[in-house]
């Protein structure tokens, strides 16, 4: 059973995950308005928020430890928030900047947090096998971490993840994989490219198991994925879930959504994943006093991580050159080899002379 | 094969001016019409009318059997489109962004590129794959990549980068007619997408009729007696304002757009070159193993002697990087080029 310290933890994370987005907002459409673009203001780039898929996060992310690896898809806020990313890090990152988690050079959509075993993939599915392999790792190393691929129930197609399902289940491997439902992946509801009722159906095909979450309640993500850690944390291999979420934005930031009515855009606003687990948390005698303290210090902690982003400088241009290697080398991919002559470093690269 | 002296008058004697994309869905609304056999399939190809706007209004004329919504599958879809083109249909498939081509690329060079040859000539696989190339918009490394270069140098496949309206009208018209595959490659940054402002000049004049531009054809858009510059792709415009700022100073460069990798204009180049004696080219993809190199080399084959200095720009084998500083610095800017171009002409 999941306590009141869990819940209240959760909500945490969810309210943190909200505001940060509402507050990405603001920052990105600056430099946006009145006419939108995409490569203009702070934040330039595509940007894709999970408002509405918060409890998946936040319901998995509980059962993790730092040593537990996580990937996240193309929409990974809510995901890094709940595994405990560094928040000031990832800010400056979407702001491109130098201290940024990836200084700069990965973005919105490609988020890595060496501390917390974080990574992504803007390329549908394929933060699948990198799952598989960091449970291969820890099944080969004796140690009991486990991972988790989260991704998008249109991901489900992909060729990224059903090949993965099998690894993972031949090998009895520590993953758990998250099927994030919103009913849509872009403008493409889920009945016009698939035929299952849902993503869980996928298991039975690979001999795991799948489990279906059909509404986006924080507690039942919490059990279920908390069956699903536990299972992979004692050996027995891997576990799907899919879980119902919604999204209630566009695809990505500027997505008109013409394609979407009103009344399902409405539906997704209604059932808010938030309010409810706020209710949960007041049927066990938490105050609303209580609540707000949690969101007010959501919101701080999400108001100092921007303006810290802010005040972070830019990358200067000749750190577009580095990290392409651990080893770099030397400096003949990018000028032609003239360094490398000039440092005599060549001989050593295997030269005739 | 050399198009110098070529003459557009005729067939641009229109006052209406398209966006690249509306010109490019106009040649497939129009062979749609002729021909049954054919098709689009994609991810947001139908209500959405394409992510950059490649399909806008094709669903609503021909319904979601020719318009097709695919899973986001593109080893299926990929490969399904190669299997109804060797039964003899001209299905178009677009790959959303030409990055996405790691999770599908065996349909796209085993089977798609290869199974004219490996068939001894018995099959044909005439379809077209559309897709989205290149940066400029801060969306980093696995959403802005041109990748041309990987292409032209799998053998089988055509390649066209257009850079005008005109262009992108023609070269599809005559994409969807070749029986053999072709890859044809849209500049986001050309199509005229009201979230991504274009510059100035892929907007041209279309006529309303169908027409078809050869491939192997490259056009020469500004001719110069100082210094070559080879480009494609977005880059045309960039050497474009490039050159006007070095006529300002006196310096004459002619520009070159190749518009199709495969086949290649070689004539056209070596033409220029045994001119101006001095090449520049331009390039949005890696610099190492690709267009630049490629181009420098037919040069060298063709007229070395004619040749007094050679230099390149392109990406410098780094993967794409987000942040604005970043990206601006590794792709080639007007600046850069006017630069490059001075650089030689010295
Ligand atoms: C291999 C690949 N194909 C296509 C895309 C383009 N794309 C980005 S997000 C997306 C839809 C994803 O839908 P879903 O998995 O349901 O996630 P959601 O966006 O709904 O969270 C698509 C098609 C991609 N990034 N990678
Ligand atoms: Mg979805």
């Amino acid at each position: 059973m999941v306590s009141v310290t869990d819940l209240q933890t959760m909500y945490e994370q969810m309210v943190t995950a909200r505001h940060y987005e509402e507050r990405l907002v603001d920052e990105y459409l600056v430099g946006k308005q009145p006419a939108f673009d995409i490569s203009a203001g702070p934040i330039p780039g595509e940007l894709h928020l999970a408002a509405g898929h918060e409890a998946s996060g936040a319901g998995v992310c509980m059962h993790l430890r730092d040593d537990d690896t996580v990937t996240a898809p193309h929409r990974p806020h809510h995901i890094a928030i709940a595994k405990g990313v560094d928040l000031k890090r990832m800010t400056a990152e979407i702001f491109g900047r130098k201290t940024g988690l990836c200084r700069g050079k990965g973005g919105h959509m490609h988020l890595f947090d060496p501390d917390v075993n974080f990574a992504c993939s803007g390329i549908i599915a394929q933060g699948c096998p990198p799952a598989v392999g960091a449970a291969m790792a820890a099944k080969k190393r004796n140690t009991d971490s486990v991972a988790v691929a989260f991704l998008g129930e249109g991901a489900i197609d992909q060729g990224g993840f059903l090949e993965s399902l099998n690894l993972a289940a031949v090998h009895d491997l520590p993953v758990v994989f998250v099927v994030e439902d919103n009913d849509w992946a872009i403008s493409m509801p889920k009945d016009r490219v698939t035929d299952v009722q849902n993503g869980a159906q996928r298991a039975a095909g690979f001999d795991l198991p799948g489990v279906r979450i059909d509404s986006d309640d924080a507690t039942a993500v919490y059990e279920a994925a908390g069956e699903a850690v536990m299972r992979a944390r004692d050996g027995n291999g891997p576990t799907l879930i899919e879980v119902q979420v919604h999204r209630r934005m566009g695809h990505f930031m500027g997505d008109a959504e013409a394609y979407r009515s009103e009344a399902d855009i409405d539906r997704a606003k209604q059932r808010d994943s938030i309010e409810r687990l706020a209710e949960d948390l007041r049927s066990h005698g938490v105050t609303d006093d209580e609540l707000d303290e949690i969101r007010e210090r959501a919101h701080e902690r999400v108001e100092e991580a921007i303006s810290w982003a802010k005040e972070q400088p830019e990358p200067g241009p000749e750190e577009a050159y580095e990290n392409v290697f651990t080893n770099p080398p030397t400096q003949a991919a990018t000028d032609g080899g003239s360094a490398a002559d000039a440092s005599g470093d060549a001989d050593e690269t295997g030269g005739d002379n | 094969m050399a198009t110098e002296s070529r003459d557009y008058t005729e067939a641009t004697e229109t006052d209406r001016e398209l966006t690249m994309s509306r010109a490019m869905v106009e040649a497939i609304a129009w062979e749609m019409r002729e021909n049954e056999e054919v098709f689009y399939m994609g991810e947001d190809v139908a209500d959405y009318g394409g992510i950059f706007s490649s399909t806008t209004g094709l669903l609503d004329e021909f319904g979601r059997d020719r318009v097709m919504d695919v899973p986001i599958s593109e080893t299926a879809y990929l490969g399904a489109a190669v299997g109804a083109a060797q039964a003899g249909m001209r299905p178009i498939a677009e790959l959303m962004f030409v990055d996405f081509f790691g999770v599908a690329m065996d349909q796209i060079y085993n089977n798609m590129a290869k199974n004219t040859y490996m068939s001894g000539g018995s099959f044909s696989v005439p379809m077209v794959l559309t897709t989205a190339v290149g940066g400029t918009y801060n969306d980093a490394g696995q959403h802005s990549q041109t990748l041309y270069g990987t292409f032209a140098h799998l053998p089988g496949m055509k390649v066209v980068v257009p850079s005008t309206a005109y262009d992108a009208k023609g070269l599809m018209h005559s994409a969807i007619r070749d029986d053999d595959p072709v890859v044809y490659m849209f500049h986001k940054r050309l199509m005229g997408l009201g979230w991504m402002p274009s510059p100035s000049g892929p907007k041209t004049g279309v006529p309303k009729e169908d027409y078809t531009i050869p491939f192997g054809e490259a056009d020469v858009k500004r001719p110069g007696d100082d210094v070559t510059v080879v480009t494609l792709g977005l880059h045309v415009h960039r050497a474009m304002e490039a050159a006007e700022q070095l006529d300002d100073d006196g310096i004459d460069a002619e520009v070159i757009d190749l518009r199709t990798l495969v086949p290649l204009d070689t004539e056209t180049v070596l033409d220029s070159v045994r001119k101006t004696g001095k090449l520049l080219v331009v390039d949005e993809d890696y610099q190492s193993f690709g267009v630049t190199g490629e181009i420098v080399a037919r040069a060298a084959e063709g007229a070395l002697d004619d040749l007094s200095a050679v230099k390149r720009l392109a990406i410098p084998d780094v993967p794409i990087p987000y942040a604005r500083s970043l990206e601006d610095e590794v792709n080639p800017g007007t600046d850069d080029i006017a630069a490059a171009v001075r650089e030689l002409h010295e």
